[in-house]
């Protein structure tokens, strides 16, 4: 089996993951949910590390690299801490 | 240092079980901030893992990128607003497509400099150059409306939807000629094609679909990333991908249904017209048979009522009266009268607006009910106060089979005993259509900002008795 194939495989399986768990999400949380997928999807920052710090990486490319990395930090950092924040509000009943 | 190929597959591993878990935790309040703790072990592990692995050499501008990056991120965070959270997410959307471009056209460069291209690495670029650049600009735009930047208001012109297929076919030419040649001007072009179908996407769609536009951008966020892992051939980024994609993608499809609308007619767009302008508020309500109320008048049935259910809207967002509402919940608890919030899945700008709104007022999450949870109730309640919603709660949805949100599920407040609509004037909501509700014996409208009546609702019934 190819590479890409391995691929497709987890894609496909993490599709169904994804199906499952986001249906049991509370409505209330929509939000959030929304803040913590944005945050996460700052895992695109791997990809940009990658770019940037291989070997035998020319200048311009260490420069998109690193605008990749800043764009995927604000996200990542910015999603959580908004996230913490909404759901810091989220109180019961006192 | 370095880390085996096996020990970084295996922190990947447990980053994308961490981040389910992180996900899986927002199934109730009480362990959702369990869950972005999950999260965030996840993101730490992958970054660290990434670093420590022997395939980077030079560090100097990933942590720059870092260091800046994060800085913004944060103070972003502190500072935004609960009612600009569909602004400030659609912005965060926009800046994983422009990465994910970035990234795609990075690995182009490195990939070609080391002779190391193929036909399966040239058509995964070519998806998540496509994904990455049509979410990067599409979310600005999103933004653009959402801030005010740009009018809220469809913009359509006539071959419109040609254009668009026009563009994705010149698109899909020059995937094509990048796949055979590998080379620079195509995938340029290609680029530049994606960022302006990116555009012609979403500024026909009226501000008051954002909930669905958002959760669709959200989407495509995921499958960006998703396409960045198979180039890539990164595990972790596909299955994250996967997740957000059908994240956002579930939540298109609630928000749809919400609104009783085809995926497809929102994306096709035009749906909405501007809002029109002043009217003369109290004459135009007399001549159309609505019966205008004052403060003291609802003051009077609220202190009567056992319970009150009140109906929250964008309207509420606007006016930032949600404070004025805790308040209000307060003195009317102290009397013993039963207060709830009813939400509807598309009140609000974005999926659940309206509960982060109240929960930052510091309503507890026990005392606001999902629609479906609710409806039942509006029999039993002496009061519903609507603040700020018009077209989720009108009964023409469920009895006139002409009117254009015919079949949308509804709010049913005309069952309630006595129903007031803190309204500023009689201006139709987004749908552009006259609310049934107003018209009917049990219901009163009173003509004011929402924050302000509410603060006069809350003396009135603190002063009395």
């Amino acid at each position: 089996m190819s590479e890409t194939l391995v691929a497709l495989y987890i894609f496909a399986l993490a599709c169904f993951i994804g199906y499952q768990v986001i249906w049991g999400v509370t409505p209330s949380l929509h939000t959030p949910l929304i803040a913590l997928t944005n945050a996460i999807s700052g895992i695109i920052i791997v990809g940009a590390i990658l770019v940037t710090g291989s070997e035998n990486t020319s200048a311009t490319t260490q420069w998109i690299g690193f605008i990749a990395v800043t764009l995927a930090s604000i996200n990542i950092f910015g999603g959580y801490f908004v996230t913490h924040r909404m759901l810091s509000m989220f109180r019961k009943k006192k | 240092m370095s880390l085996g190929t096996d020990v970084l597959a295996l922190a990947y591993l447990v980053s994308a079980a961490l981040f389910i878990l992180g996900l899986k935790g927002l199934t109730h309040p009480s362990s959702a901030r369990r869950g972005n703790s999950f999260a965030i072990s996840g993101m730490v592990i992958a970054v660290v893992a990434t670093l420590l692995d022997g395939g980077i050499h030079s560090y100097g501008f990933i942590i720059a990128g870092i260091i800046i990056g994060g800085t913004i991120g944060t103070v972003i965070a502190m500072r935004i607003e609960m009612t600009a959270m569909p602004q400030l997410v659609a912005l965060l959307h926009s800046f994983v497509g422009l990465a994910a471009v970035l990234v795609a056209i990075g690995t182009w460069l490195n990939r070609d400099a080391a002779g190391l291209l193929n036909p399966t690495l040239a058509a995964e670029l070519a998806v998540g150059t496509f994904i990455g650049a049509v979410t990067f600009t599409g979310s600005l735009v999103a933004f653009g409306k959402l801030q005010g930047l740009v009018s809220g208001a469809p913009l359509s012109f006539s071959g419109q939807h040609l254009l668009n297929l026009l563009l994705g076919i010149a698109m899909v030419g020059c995937a094509i000629w990048f796949w055979s040649d590998y080379s620079a001007t195509p995938l340029l072009l290609m680029t530049a094609i994606a960022l302006l179908l990116g555009i012609l996407l979403i500024i026909p769609i009226g501000g008051a679909d954002m909930p669905v536009v958002v959760s669709m951008l959200n989407s495509y966020s995921g499958w960006a990333a998703a396409a960045t892992g198979f180039t890539l051939q990164n595990n972790l980024l596909i299955i994250t991908g996967a997740l957000v994609g059908f994240s956002g993608a579930i939540l298109s499809f609630i928000m749809c249904r919400a609104m009783n609308r085809s995926f497809f007619s929102v994306i096709l767009g035009g749906f909405g017209a501007e809002e029109s302008g002043d009217e003369s508020i109290s004459a135009a309500a007399a001549e159309r048979g609505v019966k205008a109320a004052a403060v003291e008048d609802a003051a009077f049935f609220i202190e009567n009522a056992s319970k009150i259910i009140v109906i929250p809207g964008y309207g509420m967002a606007v006016a930032q009266a949600q404070h004025a509402l805790k308040e209000l919940m307060g003195v009317l608890e102290d009397k013993g009268i039963t207060v709830v919030f009813a939400i509807h899945p598309v009140a609000g700008r974005m999926p659940g607006h309206m509960n982060v709104l109240l929960a930052e007022s510091d309503i507890p999450y026990e005392n606001v009910k999902e629609m479906e949870e609710v409806n039942p109730e509006f029999s039993t309640a002496d009061v519903a106060l609507v603040v700020g919603a018009n077209d989720i709660t009108n009964p023409a949805a469920k009895s006139d089979s002409s009117s254009p949100i015919y079949g949308m599920p509804i709010l049913e407040v005309s069952k309630a005993a006595h129903v007031f609509v803190i309204k500023r004037s009689l201006k139709p909501g987004y749908s552009g259509i006259d609310n049934l509700l107003y018209y009917q014996d049990n219901c009163s409208l009173i003509f004011g900002d929402a924050k302000e009546m509410c603060e006069a609702l809350f003396t009135e019934l603190k002063g009395g008795h």
